[in-house]
């Protein structure tokens, strides 16, 4: 098999997971085939029960396939021991989830360096690239706050710096904006465009139409399947205007 | 340029031409950019002809369209009241869409899915513009506050988007039959 020339940050060849046997069986990811380039953000789309969470575990480690072979950066990590995998999930992926997960007896601060000091990063090296992170989500000043001071969009952008803690090579979303509101959600969006000009490459699960939208890529996902996989760069712009009848 | 917002722009006072494309464009944003200020002077002519709008120009200027200075009448006025208590609304327009799906699907033309995920694309690249247009404006401006309300809508098309996907998804794997 030829390899090609550019190799993708994530890559899937006939990925699976199954439940169950027999009549009861469910397929909750087909054997996908998945390649998402260094720099890109995908949003993956379909409706709940899909398989786009199962998906999004499998692509991070979080859960082993049933079926198929999954690279990362190049490196087979299905195949993966569990310890391995555990040092791959910590070093090299980022998560962020629609609860957001933080400790509530920790700081923000605390929070984001949390992942960077169980790498075994010297702490002062560690606190200072949290209070990093935390400056550039524009939360410096509540680093010493616990995530119970912190509002919903606060807190998902805390995550969000702790997800970066360990500089990963690629960030997993599970619908980050589940549990936001309009205002919320837009600063998570600005948060993720700034990581897409940052290079960083970003796969979002989501039902969240405002979050595919900023993505490049965005795929639909049913019964466990891709049944459809579009750019969304170039296309219409400069027919905003159209839309609050203003052409005229 | 509907004639009703720029007899409201005169309420609050007498301006000129060149004053009133500029608090369009503060009120729109980047949504202005298309409007072209020949529409403006165009528009402010035939309100001038109906009687609505009075000119003013300045003494010993020179006369230009930019030196004059409009101003509403009483009829304008009556006219500026009456369109701020009318509760039109502009009409989405789904009938068109929802009667190209059946067509498709009773003619077997196209497979309706396929029509509703090219339309999908479509909508989520114009949320894309929106979503872009507004992060780059001011939170709290009057342009950003329009640009909400453009991906409130396309966020509403595109869940109906998805419900005709879910119904004509599973109109193809358990066929109803012609009806």
């Amino acid at each position: 098999m030829t390899e090609t020339v550019t190799e993708s940050m994530l890559r899937a060849r006939g990925l699976g997971k199954e439940y169950g046997k027999g009549d009861s069986l469910v397929r909750a990811v087909d054997h996908v085939d998945l390649d998402v380039p260094a720099g890109e953000t995908l949003a993956v789309m379909g409706p709940s029960g899909c398989g786009k969470s199962t998906l999004l575990h499998l692509l991070g480690g979080l859960d082993r396939p049933s079926a198929g072979e999954l690279w990362l950066a190049g490196q087979r990590i299905d195949e993966m021991s569990e310890r391995a995998l555990a040092a791959v999930r910590r070093d090299a992926v980022g998560f962020v989830f629609q609860s957001f997960q933080l400790m509530d007896e920790l700081t923000a601060v605390e929070n984001v360096e949390l992942p960077a000091l169980l790498a075994g990063r010297a702490p002062r090296a560690a606190r200072r690239r949290a209070s990093e992170l935390l400056d550039q989500i524009g939360l410096a000043d509540r680093a010493r706050h616990l995530p119970s001071q912190l509002s919903g969009g606060q807190r998902q952008r805390v995550a969000i710096a702790r997800a970066l803690a360990n500089e990963p090579l690629i960030v997993l979303a599970d619908e980050p904006t589940g549990n936001l509101d309009s205002e919320a959600t837009l600063d998570v969006l600005e948060l993720f465009e700034s990581l897409h000009r940052a290079g960083q490459t970003l796969v979002i699960v989501t039902h969240d139409a405002r979050i595919a939208a900023t993505a490049d890529r965005l795929i639909s996902m049913r019964d466990g399947a891709f049944v459809d996989d579009t750019r969304l760069t170039g296309g219409t712009a400069g027919s905003l205007s159209a839309l609050v009848g203003l052409d005229s | 340029m509907q004639q009703e917002v720029l007899l409201a722009l005169l309420a609050k006072e007498p301006s000129h031409g060149y004053q009133l494309r500029a608090r369009l464009r503060d009120a729109l944003g980047p949504l202005g950019d298309a409007m072209n200020d020949g529409q403006v002077y165009v528009t402010l002519a035939r309100l001038e002809k109906a009687g609505q709008v009075v000119v003013e120009r300045a003494a010993g200027m020179p006369d230009r369209p930019d030196r004059k200075m409009y101003a509403l009448t009483a009829t304008g006025q009556r006219r500026v009241s009456e369109w701020l208590t009318e509760v039109s609304w502009p009409k989405p327009d789904l009938a068109e869409f929802h009667l190209k799906l059946l067509a498709a699907a009773a003619a077997h033309l196209a497979d309706p899915v396929a029509i509703v995920d090219a339309q999908r694309r479509e909508l989520l690249r114009r949320l894309r513009d929106a979503q872009r247009a507004a992060m780059a404006e001011p939170r709290e401006s009057d342009a950003a506050l329009l640009l909400e309300g453009i991906t409130l809508r396309l966020q509403a098309d595109l869940r109906w988007l998805e419900a005709c996907e879910r119904s004509w998804t599973k109109r193809k794997t358990s066929p109803r039959g012609e009806r």
